[in-house]
């Protein structure tokens, strides 16, 4: 029996939608009544979103091609137009853009109902951000969801083009063609964003290498859009050198993606080793000396040494085990002014 | 429901998932577990914190780190809650939780049990008629319960139970199951009931009776009222009228009148007399004055005695909440004519509004821990049966405290507002999944034959949780429709 979307306010003043498969964390600041406000026309708009794509989701399921029928919905729409510019060399279809779409369409209706200094629409780690000129989100990055310790941080001022960031990954709750731990892109739209990380993570890969285990998507879940395409189920131990070989592959993707304009910026990780690509990101150690910084990276990745929030995923329960793709957490209060 | 290679098809979203045994839907929250969906939520930690009054806390969220610690205060409290079940329960309950409380080796036993029989308690705060006793009660026009008693003020529906769920009709096991489900996960819920009216309860909210929000529950009976304030209506005015449905005060009659020497005036009142200033059937049930089907109070006065009444006699009538009043004088031919209401009795009749306390409507769930499911409990299910008697055993229901039964069984009643949000699941059976802990002291679990040998320290599970619940911010993180 359909179960009705829901809404409720988390102890700290978020806000927490969930229709079916969707989770939206929201948070905004701003003046005490524009906030409640937009709160309320986050819960208006979100309660059709979910009907909305279902009635179009064998279009959103299949391959996207130069000749593909337009969906009708808005937030189908803002999937199919995100992803166009790509299908002529890349396998890809609209649902590679449905998490960052439906953050994006909940921010507008927010930022349409009142002014806001900041806010963002988390949809379980595709993030739309809302910024005026002088703000800044700071956001922790993280690569294994089953054991989430920060690799990176990711700043988001204000005064950059980003408003949108995902982060891609076999681990994540999607399947994923590649092998990459984790691709976190910024872009200009949330859609973009999500789109372009499912691209950057299928890029890193090593074809045919006997420790990587994959499995036809469908028989795992048998409406998966990648349908008999083998989706990595596992990977084992790698040599420095394939890590590299790896990571190069998604990099030149990375570099391919950033020169059409689709995307800002892009950190890669596998195995604990971290590529970036994107000409304002600026390494660790120059980080505080550059605040201008599009996106850097914490170099104090936190190994054993740092508190364990969870245990190691159980493989045998299949990706479903290592769900929380809530990688990317924006931070607030203290970090806000982190930047600038 | 069952599809070619045991895939099972959800239905709790549009989504519409295809799942293979052994995985979720592509919300992780639905599950096929050997051919049945089940709901596979993550245990959801309560911390018991008496200072924030039940104040219910999602294990790790808001960027806390859990510290390691188990007992000390806030003590984590592990409830039933995602935790699963298997049906029948020939195995050992899900999660066999053991933790030192106050040196005490303390046992709980986390499961979810699968209610087939299960119901519903609404209490309705409302003077208005919702319906006959005994009249069906409707959700989307099928049968889901009946009218039952109507006690102090408040309308009392009784929902759900075996006739309904898995005894009626097909679609009525579903729409019952559905109306079950939504009330003890405090959603909003319109029924209607044969010849009668429509309301939709809300459990914690106002009644909403045939489109209109029920704001005050009413400060007593008709006759009650005149006991609470006769002592303020005395040398104000001459008679007083209460109007109520079930019983309707006078207040010159009435004993508290009488005691005040109040005089009498004549006033012939329409129903029957039960005792001297207490009336019954003044009227038919309604939704209009005190639950009557009147708007004119007058209709339920038959005429003044004129040998007893006399021009000018002052006649306040007023419903048990306040909310209509008017106020008369006796004309020379001894026929009530409305006047405004004096200032001083203005005050009186404000001060019954005020005295009536929010409407609400209420839920308690009502569930039974069949033999089946105490076996997963114990080898020997009447054994925890005497021990749940004998108060050795503690039983909760996500956490809540519950009501037992007295009698056969363990039969309890919980108010749904008590448990953590969406506490409650539904099988396809159509059953009802909700939450139940047994917890008792470790030698006493060994001693009714319990599972001892699947007894897990709570430091495991909490690590454990940790594990499953990489999406413990499960309610912070997750979720996202790509396949």
């Amino acid at each position: 029996m359909r179960q009705k979307p829901q809404h409720r306010r988390l102890g700290d003043g978020r806000l927490h939608l969930h229709d079916g498969p969707i989770d939206l964390i929201i948070q905004i600041f701003g003046e005490r009544w524009a906030v409640e406000t937009a709160y309320a026309a986050a819960w208006r708009r979100f309660q059709t979103i979910l009907d909305e794509l279902c009635v179009e989701l064998p279009l959103l399921r299949a391959e996207a091609t130069p000749t593909s029928a337009r969906p009708a919905g808005r937030v189908a729409r803002r999937m199919a137009d995100v992803v166009a510019p790509f299908c002529e060399t890349r396998f890809i279809t609209p649902m590679a853009a449905v998490a960052g779409a439906v953050a994006e369409e909940i921010l507008s209706a927010l930022t349409d109902a009142a002014p806001l200094s900041r806010a963002y629409v988390n949809n379980g780690g595709d993030i739309a951000l809302h910024l005026l000129p002088g703000e800044s989100f700071t956001i922790g990055m993280v690569d294994r969801p089953d054991r989430p310790s920060l690799f990176g941080n990711a700043i988001v001022s204000g005064r950059d083009g980003v408003r949108g960031l995902a982060t891609s990954g076999w681990r994540g709750r999607s399947f994923s063609l590649g092998i990459a731990d984790a691709v976190t892109v910024l872009a200009t739209t949330a859609a973009a964003a999500d789109a372009a990380a499912t691209l950057v993570a299928n890029a890193v890969d090593l074809p045919g290498h006997p420790a990587i285990r994959r499995a036809p998507a469908i028989s795992r879940d048998p409406q998966s859009d990648l349908g008999e395409r083998r989706v990595t189920i596992s990977v084992g131990e790698l040599t420095p050198d394939e890590i590299d070989q790896a990571l190069s592959g998604g990099l030149a993707e990375a570099a391919r993606l950033k020169a059409m304009g689709a995307i800002e910026a892009a950190a890669l990780r596998l195995c604990g080793e971290t590529q970036l690509c994107g000409d304002n990101v600026i390494p660790a150690k120059a980080r505080t000396a550059a605040p201008q910084a599009l996106l850097s990276l914490d170099s104090r990745f936190r190994g054993n040494d740092s508190p364990v929030l969870f245990e190691g995923g159980d493989a045998s329960r299949g990706r479903r085990e290592t769900r929380n793709r809530g990688a990317l957490n924006p931070t607030t209060g203290s970090d806000r002014h982190a930047v600038g | 429901m069952a599809e070619t290679d045991d895939k099972i098809r959800c239905d709790a979203c549009p989504v519409l998932c295809y799942i293979r045994p052994g995985m979720t839907g592509a919300c992780d929250r639905y599950a096929n577990r050997n051919g049945e969906l089940v709901r596979v939520d993550p245990h959801i930690l309560l911390e018991r914190t008496l200072s924030d009054g039940g104040e219910i806390v999602p294990f790790m969220t808001g960027g806390r780190e859990w510290t390691g610690d188990i007992v000390n205060a806030p003590t984590p409290f592990v409830t039933a809650i995602g935790a699963g079940t298997t049906y029948p329960d020939y195995k050992p309950a899900p999660f066999i939780v053991s933790s030192n409380i106050d040196g005490v080796d303390m046992v709980t036993v986390v499961t979810e049990g699968i209610y087939s029989y299960c119901g519903v308690k609404v209490k309705i705060d409302t003077d208005r008629h919702l319906g006959a006793e005994c009249a069906t009660v409707r959700a989307k026009g099928e049968p889901v319960g009946h009218v039952t008693t109507g006690e102090y003020g408040s309308q009392m529906l009784s929902l759900g139970g075996v006739n309904h769920l898995t005894h009626g009709g097909k679609k009525e096991g579903r729409v019952t199951c559905e109306t079950l489900l939504d009330l003890c996960n405090r959603k909003a819920v319109e029924l209607t009931v044969d010849n009668g009216a429509s309301v939709v309860v809300e459990a914690g909210k106002p009644p909403i009776v045939n489109g209109q929000v029920e704001e005050r529950m009413r400060v007593g009976c008709g006759s009650a009222t005149i006991g609470m304030f006769a002592k303020q209506w005395h040398d104000k005015v001459d008679e007083v009228v209460v109007v109520d449905d079930h019983i309707t005060g006078v207040l010159s009659e009435h004993q508290a009148g009488k005691l005040l020497g109040a005089r009498d005036t004549g006033i012939k009142m329409k129903g029957r007399r039960s005792t001297p200033g207490r009336y019954f059937h003044v009227a038919a049930p309604g939704t209009g004055w005190g639950g009557a089907d009147i708007s004119d109070p007058l209709e339920i006065v038959a005429g003044f005695d004129p040998k007893v009444a006399w021009p000018g006699l002052t006649m306040l009538m007023v419903s048990t909440t306040g909310e209509q009043h008017a106020f008369y004088r006796l004309d020379e031919s001894l026929k009530p004519v409305e006047a405004p209401l004096p200032e001083n009795l203005r005050l009186s009749v404000e001060r019954i509004r005020e005295n009536c306390e929010p409407a609400l409507c209420s839920v308690l769930f009502m569930g039974g821990a069949g033999g089946s499911l105490r076996a997963g409990v114990t080898e020997n299910p009447v054994r925890l049966t005497r021990s749940v008697r004998q108060a050795l055993t503690t039983v909760t229901a996500g956490g809540a405290p519950v009501v037992i039964w007295p009698g056969g069984g363990i039969t309890f009643m919980v108010d749904v507002t008590l448990l953590p949000d969406n506490a409650f699941g539904y099988v396809p059976t159509p059953a009802i999944v909700a939450p139940i802990e047994f917890t008792m002291r470790l030698d006493d679990y060994a001693a009714l034959g319990g599972h001892v040998d699947h007894v897990r320290p709570l430091s495991d599970i909490v690590e454990r949780l940790a594990k499953n619940n990489a999406k413990a911010s499960a309610r912070e993180a997750p979720a996202r429709i790509k396949a």
